[in-house]
């Protein structure tokens, strides 16, 4: 297996709180990768870090072989890794497709002038955009809404919608925060379905879940975080066994130092 | 070094106005994040409402005497600011509320200059003379140092002030439930503070002090305007930013740093500039200060008081 | 030009390709009607236009990109005073307006980039004060750079700044046919200044339906997510700020070599307001709506200056309420009742970021709407 994304003794600290300490994982290329936790443990924080939302005071990320710029959210997505976020973050005022069509931005060229001109590369490239637009929406199953403004969407679908303007960025890595907070079962279903599509077509994907069950069920390997420390990394068979692991999640404090990293 | 005294004066007694009117964006922009951008004309209405007030007195009770005319010209307008910015949130802001965020600055900018063309339309477009009921002739001079009783009448009702409203927000229920509501609307109001009450009552106090600032700034300048309470305004909401907005403490301080910056600065422009720029251009140190701050401590000086605010 | 015959009430949504020709045969004919009133209406018509630039610059700023400008006459008054500057006995230079309208949309945009580079990262509301301290500032040193050296000839202005000459042909001369016709300046005014209207309309959109436009209303609706899909805010925001500056300049350019002579005093802070009134009025982000509402905006003041005039004076025996006055009420009447009831503005558009009709058989999806 080819390593796609190896973060390196990442720490975080927000004035005297220590956000994540030391955290080091790997992910490879091409599997559903999970990130899980207690509320507070710190996957938003490492999401953010990721992301380049944040600036961590240590370590650094290594992504396709070069190391991610920091601090730099736009360059991070031009690198190949696309979000989505845990309070779906749409452009609320304009529909389905040009969230979608504006996702397309970083892998489109057209400069002010050519477009002021009209120029034919312009134009065919404005067509383009168009059509892989409409290809996302079917991708995901929302083309029947492309002309509706998000805002407007049902809760689910605009999940999916979120989903396919972070797939326009033609990313390498696809990071959800947590995506099925808030769904019922159906949506949930239908959701893993689409993730598996996603990865099967060839995306990496990285989940940051709350809903323990559906990661173990779709991912291939998974790390937990707790205190902002990694105590756990393998696959869910194996977590599900770790001492460490249960502890954090029936609330025995201050157990994980015992268990070291599986 | 008598120029420098002199223009530190001068710049405490405009600071303590600036103070004031600082206090009333920091307190709205600390509960509702927004910029109450007609809180300078509510100065300019204060004013012209003392005014009105203080010539019907001298037509109709002519032996009330300087101070006493004064007193109740400034009640007055004090009390008809109150109504007015109660009256400003309730039928402007409040529907604004969870609107998309240009809205309600819009609206602001709007009342601004209704308030305006309000103030046009009753008392025209002339510069009216304030009459001066405390006395700007200088007393003697201290060290070299000229300062005017009026001046001294500002600096010591400001500091008052000034007072007043620290321990108003921090000792009494009042305060702290605009401490409350200011931190988390919803939560304050799940605690029984009833957060719209709390947010006029911001919106009282805050016009309270204007009107005061107004009828000070008039009298110490001798003049009231329509557009005056434009540049105070904009001045006092830099002082504002400048000591971290939605910090009380941060107001004042801010307030009396530009009142002491734009005095001295305009003092020694000229020597600066090597003759190039005069005080004309005095208004423009505000506007430089607020630019510079913004651009590398958009905190302010003290910090914004993002949790504890009000 | 579609959604302004859209926006034709009845006949717009009936008879799409007929409302449109209404808008043409209107725009083509309006001096002519206003002609039936006077002069001054023709007159009224043209700054009408400048007005509609002005609103279409700043609503790329403020509409697309979310961004509130409160100084943003003060590119009008780069514009303004670049062509005073190089065409006018002042400095004794007359360049041909060709080079002196773009030079000043350059020095316009310059002075977008130089204001936008250290502020355009700061909150909405704190943008909007900075923009207005500039504003100010622009107007400060209009009225005070006369000393030590005489720049800007404080608050008289520049006077006697040279027409505009089209191939060698001076638009401010009446054209005379035969002995009996004789067509106003004005008239010809109108139709100069309605080809660069057209033009910016027909530019602005092309604008708004392109990955920048979209860009720009990504950065409106959502900042966060807007990085979150890589887009460089600070230099879209930087593009919208210099681009809307543009057409503020090319607009200030045309004001003063129509009126002749400018002077700090068209430069106010009302004047920034009352651009942004329109704006808001119309439809901030909607095309159609900023062009009618700067169009509205412009003539109902004029038209109140002459019924409510004549009005009070028959009623009261006096003039209570000035035009100025008046427009200022209007004005800010507009901007809160307009936030309070209608926020969308006049025209609310459908937004129009895309062309879906550019795929066939993408418009499967009109059944969700």
């Amino acid at each position: 297996m080819i390593t796609l994304l190896e973060a390196r003794n990442i720490s975080k600290r927000f004035g005297g709180l220590t956000a994540l300490s030391d955290v080091s994982l790997t992910i490879r290329k091409g599997e559903v990768y999970g990130l899980i936790g207690p509320n507070g443990a710190g996957k938003t924080t490492f999401f953010n870090v990721l992301t380049g939302a944040y600036v961590p005071e240590e370590g650094e990320i290594v992504f396709n072989g070069t190391e991610l710029p920091t601090g730099k959210p736009h360059e991070v997505v031009a690198s190949g890794i696309a979000r989505t976020f845990q309070n779906i973050r749409l452009f609320r005022e304009l529909t389905a497709l040009e969230n979608v069509m504006a996702g397309h931005h970083i892998r489109s060229r057209a400069n002010p002038f050519s477009i002021l001109l009209q120029t034919k590369h312009a134009r065919e490239e404005e067509r383009l955009i168009t059509e892989r637009a409409f290809e996302l929406l079917r991708y995901v199953g929302i083309e029947r809404f492309a002309d509706t403004v998000s805002k407007n969407l049902s809760y689910g679908d605009q999940r999916r919608l979120e989903i396919a303007r972070a797939l326009a960025t033609e990313p390498q890595l696809l990071a959800l925060d947590e995506p099925a907070a808030g769904m019922n079962a159906t949506e949930t279903g239908k959701l893993r379905e689409l993730v598996q599509t996603i990865r099967h077509d060839g995306v990496t994907v990285l989940l940051i879940e709350h809903d323990v069950k559906l990661v173990m069920g779709l991912c291939d390997r998974l790390a937990v975080l707790d205190f902002g420390r990694k105590i756990a990394e393998d696959v869910p068979a194996e977590v599900q066994k770790s001492e460490a692991v249960i502890a954090a999640y029936l609330g025995g404090h201050g157990t994980h130092k015992a268990g070291a990293t599986a | 070094m008598e120029t420098l005294l002199q223009q530190t004066v001068n710049g405490l007694v405009v600071g303590s106005v600036y103070a004031l009117v600082a206090l009333g964006y920091t307190m709205v922009y600390g509960i509702l994040g927004l910029i109450n951008f007609a809180h300078g004309d509510i100065l300019m209405i204060g004013a012209l409402v003392a005014l009105e007030a203080i010539r019907l007195l001298q037509l109709h009770a002519p032996d009330l005497g300087l101070i006493p005319t004064l007193l109740a010209g400034l009640s007055i307008s004090v009390v008809v600011c109150m109504i007015l910015g109660f009256t400003i949130e309730r039928t402007a802001y409040r529907r604004l509320r969870n609107a998309p965020r240009l809205a309600p600055l819009i609206t602001a900018i709007g009342v601004s200059f209704l308030l305006q063309t309000i103030a046009m339309i009753i008392w025209g477009r002339n510069y009216h003379t304030f009459p001066q009921l405390v006395s700007t002739t200088p007393i003697e001079p201290i060290a070299g140092v000229f300062i005017t009783p009026v001046q001294i009448v500002i600096l010591v009702v400001s500091a008052v002030l000034m007072v007043a409203l620290v321990l108003l927000v921090n000792k009494t229920r009042l305060g702290r439930a605009m401490r409350a509501t200011a931190e988390n609307h919803k939560v304050a109001s799940l605690m029984g503070v009833d957060t719209n009450k709390i947010i006029a009552a911001t919106f009282i106090i805050g016009s309270a002090l204007a009107a005061v600032a107004g009828v000070m700034f008039s009298s110490n300048y001798g003049i009231a305007h329509y557009a005056m309470g434009f540049m105070p305004g904009l001045k006092a909401f830099t002082a504002a930013v400048l000591g971290g907005i939605g910090n009380l403490g941060g107001a004042m301080l801010g307030g009396l740093l530009l009142g002491l910056v734009e005095s001295i600065g305009a003092g020694y422009i000229e020597d600066l500039s090597f003759g190039f720029l005069n005080s004309s251009y005095q208004d423009i140190f505000a506007f430089i200060i607020l630019g510079i701050v913004l651009i590398f401590r958009p905190t302010g000086l003290l910090g914004e008081r993002v949790a504890d605010r009000a | 030009m579609n959604e302004l015959a859209n926006a034709i009430p009845w006949l717009g949504k009936r008879n799409p390709a007929a409302a449109r020709w209404v808008v043409i045969a209107l725009a083509l004919a309006a001096p002519l009607i206003a002609m039936l009133f006077g002069k001054t209406w023709v007159r009224i018509l043209d700054f009408a236009l400048l007005y509609v630039m002005l609103a279409i610059g700043l609503n790329l700023v403020v509409g697309f990109a979310g961004l509130l400008d409160l100084g943003y006459i003060a590119f009008y008054a780069v514009g303004a005073y670049t062509f005073a500057f190089l065409a006018s006995p002042h400095f004794e230079l007359h360049l041909p307006f060709w080079l002196v309208l773009p030079l000043g949309a350059v020095f316009a945009a310059l002075a977008g980039i130089i204001l936008g580079l250290p502020t355009l990262r700061l909150r909405g509301d704190y943008l909007a004060i900075v923009t207005l301290g500039f504003g100010e500032i622009v107007r400060i040193f209009m009225n005070n750079l006369n000393h030590p050296v005489n720049i800007t000839n404080g608050p008289q202005g520049i006077n006697m700044i040279d027409p505009l000459v089209l191939f060698g042909w001076d638009i401010s001369r009446p054209i005379r046919i035969g002995e009996e016709i004789t067509i106003n300046s004005l008239f010809l005014y109108y139709y100069v200044f309605l080809a660069f209207v057209v033009l910016s309309i027909i530019l602005v959109q092309r604008l708004q339906i392109s990955r920048v436009g979209r860009a720009w209303a990504a950065i409106r609706e959502d900042e966060l997510a807007a990085k979150a899909i890589g887009i460089n805010t600070r230099n879209m925001k930087l593009l919208a700020f210099s681009l809307g500056a543009t057409f503020g300049g090319v607009a200030g350019g045309l004001f003063a070599a129509f009126q002749g002579f400018v002077s700090p005093e068209s430069f106010s802070l009302m004047e920034s307001i009352a651009v942004l009134t329109m704006v808001v009025f119309g439809g901030m982000g909607n095309l159609a709506g900023v062009v009618v509402g700067a169009l509205v905006l412009t003539a109902l003041p004029e038209i109140l200056r002459h019924v409510a005039v004549p009005v009070q004076q028959a009623v009261f025996n006096q003039v209570l309420l000035d035009p100025e006055v008046l427009r200022m009420l209007l004005l800010s009447l507009a901007m809160i009742f307009m936030m309070l009831l209608r926020p969308a503005g006049l025209i609310p558009a459908h937004s129009r970021y895309s062309r879906p009709e550019l795929v066939v058989g993408g418009v499967a999806g009109e059944a969700g709407k």
